[in-house]
């Protein structure tokens, strides 16, 4: 038995009065795509951001990597930390840096490696996010909202991460950069064994990627399964997102292809 | 498990030499042993005749792509023993290496001594002309407010007033009190020695009431509330919400300018009565303690020793120094770009030059009032 590359157990979550988790568990093996999906507002970036280690929760454990999130040694945990990509739902790119130098610089604070190799790394991140290499030299405030999602794909990506959390990486792209983010993942996953827990709302992604689909609902995990096994569940809010039309088109779209 | 990255030179079967790549090429497996490596690397390149096996080799990124590649000067060496999914890394890493490199990344714009000379030249004369068309914006706005009273902010003037006055008391209180001692303290030594205790109530009464009082408030107001007011105007500028306001019809300078303009015009000569009064009594305090001159002398000497004149005096440079202060503070924050870096900027030069403008308005004040409530 392979040890799971994310282990939360028993996570509760409250804001003031209102439990935003309650009781969850979720767990995660190397290699696999995990799709979390939800209502808005269930919790989905709550989640994320304690999986991430930004938000301790109320109650319960998380593990990555089967270590735990918080030891009270400060470089073990900054060695943990860099062990996986965040990608944030609104970007969260430094505004005072151009893009250049936000993709650089989760590199350069390494502290190994040379000015030249960052260069040579970060365009190559940039084309792989199908970013112009004269784009390099803008600010975060004169990029399109697809374009900020790109470099903070880039940038998530830049320390060779084994675990990447992403919140709504193609909100925002158009099809085209949709289906290349969704290749760009597939070649990571199979060149690297990464694995990748996901937020979004876009079914063909879903469909592409995912190999599991963890639904959000009701404070927890209310189901944790292959597509066709998460699609069988009875729950007004599967109803609504999964025998949508749209979700039946990609479907049938998938089920063709296979 | 995992495996130091290690490349060796070694001799094949066919005596040829052969360079052996094994362990993770990984970014965290090769940060480390990178000084090491690359000399081994460098010499390779120079090596047209080496065979690679890669057989050995575990876990390939793209940095370890990267390095590979580069070792071979950017193409496939003729001898290559690789497994066909690495082979696919490298060329993954290949094409997107080719793609960035295209076209050369633009450096940095270097400084350059006489264009920033310029530049800055430039930038002075845009904030002047600025500040020129926000205080024109500011009076059209006021004359729409008199002829529409219906549309006068008045909540947000009260706000502000709050806000940049009433919360600004206690400290502006503590601050004239102990001023007024220091003060008075440091005259009293002097003018026991030549006998003239009860100037003192004038040296304190000019020195306050006319220059101190304003101008120590107009100090505390330009950090306190000056930088406060920039960096609300400049958060709403990079989270796009003055632009949001302005996509309701609602003008920004009449939404957010004139009330703080308003407000501390009228909260600053309160203020300044207020530490004025303040700092006469940390005055009459040491006063009374240093030179045995009692309240209700130091209080019946003062109007006759410094006419009223000086008080109106000190209050109109309140209304002015406000007026500045509020002004500048939002023409800075309004041209804030979005960025932090930007936001730091300008609310730094919001602070320093509200207070040095004061200080250039106190220094013209003294000039046009030069014969008015001093004794001839
Ligand atoms: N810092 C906070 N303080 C109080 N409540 C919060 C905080 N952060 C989130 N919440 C609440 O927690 C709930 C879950 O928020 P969260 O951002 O995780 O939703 P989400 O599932 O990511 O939604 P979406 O799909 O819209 O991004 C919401 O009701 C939100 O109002
Ligand atoms: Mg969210």
């Amino acid at each position: 038995m392979t040890m799971p590359v994310i282990e939360v157990r028993k996570l509760s979550t409250r804001f003031g009065h209102t439990w935003v988790l309650h009781d969850l568990d979720l767990v995660v093996g190397r290699g696999e795509v995990v799709a979390l999906v939800g209502g808005s507002g269930s919790g989905k970036t709550t989640l994320l951001r304690q999986i991430n280690g930004l938000i301790k929760p109320t109650e319960g454990s998380v593990r990555l990597f089967g270590e735990p999130l918080y030891s009270r040694d400060v470089h073990r945990d900054r060695a943990l930390r860099r062990r996986f990509g965040m990608l944030f739902q609104h970007g969260a790119l430094f505004s005072a840096f151009d893009v250049f130098d936000n993709v650089a610089f989760p590199m350069r604070e390494l502290r190994l490696l040379p000015a030249e190799l960052i260069r040579d790394l970060v365009m190559i991140k940039l084309a792989q996010v199908e970013l112009k290499p004269e784009h390099a030299r803008r600010m975060p405030a004169e990029l399109s909202g697809g374009m900020v999602k790109r470099v903070a794909l880039a940038r998530a990506l830049a320390l060779e991460p084994e675990l990447l959390l992403l919140d709504e990486p193609t909100a925002g792209l158009d099809p085209d950069r949709s289906a290349a983010f969704v290749r760009l993942i597939l070649a990571l996953r199979e060149q690297l064994g990464l694995t990748v827990l996901l937020v979004t709302h876009d079914v063909d992604t879903l469909v592409a990627l995912a190999t599991r689909v963890a639904v959000l609902a009701d404070q927890r995990i209310l189901a944790f399964g292959t597509l066709d096994e998460v699609i069988q569940v009875d729950h007004p809010f599967f109803r609504n997102f999964f025998c949508g039309e749209a979700m039946q088109r990609a479907l049938a779209g998938s089920r063709a292809l296979r | 498990m995992a495996k130091e990255p290690s490349l060796r030179i070694e001799r094949g079967v066919r005596g040829q030499p052969v360079a052996r790549v094994s362990g993770d090429w990984i970014l965290a497996r090769l940060a480390p042993c990178l000084a090491e490596l690359t000399p081994t690397l460098d010499n390779c390149r120079a090596r047209r005749d080496l065979d690679w096996d890669l057989s050995g080799l575990g876990a390939l990124d793209t940095v370890g792509g990267l390095l590979l590649w580069q070792g071979w000067e950017e193409r496939f060496p003729p001898e290559l023993v690789v497994s066909p999914r690495q082979r696919a890394v490298l060329e993954r890493v290949a094409a997107s290496h080719a793609a960035g490199r295209a076209q050369a990344v633009p450096p940095p714009p270097r400084p350059d001594w006489i264009a920033s000379a310029g530049g800055f030249g430039l930038e002075v004369w845009a904030h002047l002309t600025n500040l020129v068309v926000l205080l024109g914006q500011l009076v059209l706005d006021a004359g729409h407010c008199l002829r529409h009273p219906g549309e006068i902010p008045l909540r947000e003037i009260s706000a502000n007033v709050y806000k940049a006055g009433v919360r600004a008391m206690p400290v502006t209180a503590l601050v004239g009190f102990l001023i007024g001692i220091v003060l008075s303290y440091l005259s009293a030594l002097q003018l026991r020695n030549v006998g003239a205790d009860i100037y003192i109530v004038n040296i304190l009464g000019y020195g306050i009431v006319r220059e101190l009082g304003p101008v120590l408030v107009a100090v505390l107001v330009a950090g306190r509330s000056g930088s406060a007011m920039t960096a609300q105007l400049g958060v709403m500028r990079v989270t796009e919400e003055i632009d949001a306001l302005a996509t309701f019809g609602v003008s920004r300078t009449l939404r957010l300018v004139l009330p703080k303009v308003v407000a501390l015009s009228l909260a600053m000569p309160l203020l300044v009565l207020w530490t004025t009064a303040m700092a006469l009594w940390g005055g009459m305090v040491a006063a009374q303690v240093q030179l045995d001159i009692g309240y209700e002398f130091f209080i019946a000497t003062l109007p006759r020793a410094v006419p009223v004149a000086n008080l109106w005096i000190g209050l109109a440079k309140g209304v002015v120094f406000g007026f500045l202060i509020a002004l500048i503070a939002s023409h800075f924050g309004l041209h804030v770009r979005p960025n932090t870096e930007s936001l730091s900027a300008n609310t730094t030069r919001s602070v320093v030059i509200s207070i040095t403008s004061v200080l250039l308005v106190d220094a013209v004040f003294a000039v046009a009032t030069r014969g008015i409530g001093v004794p001839v």
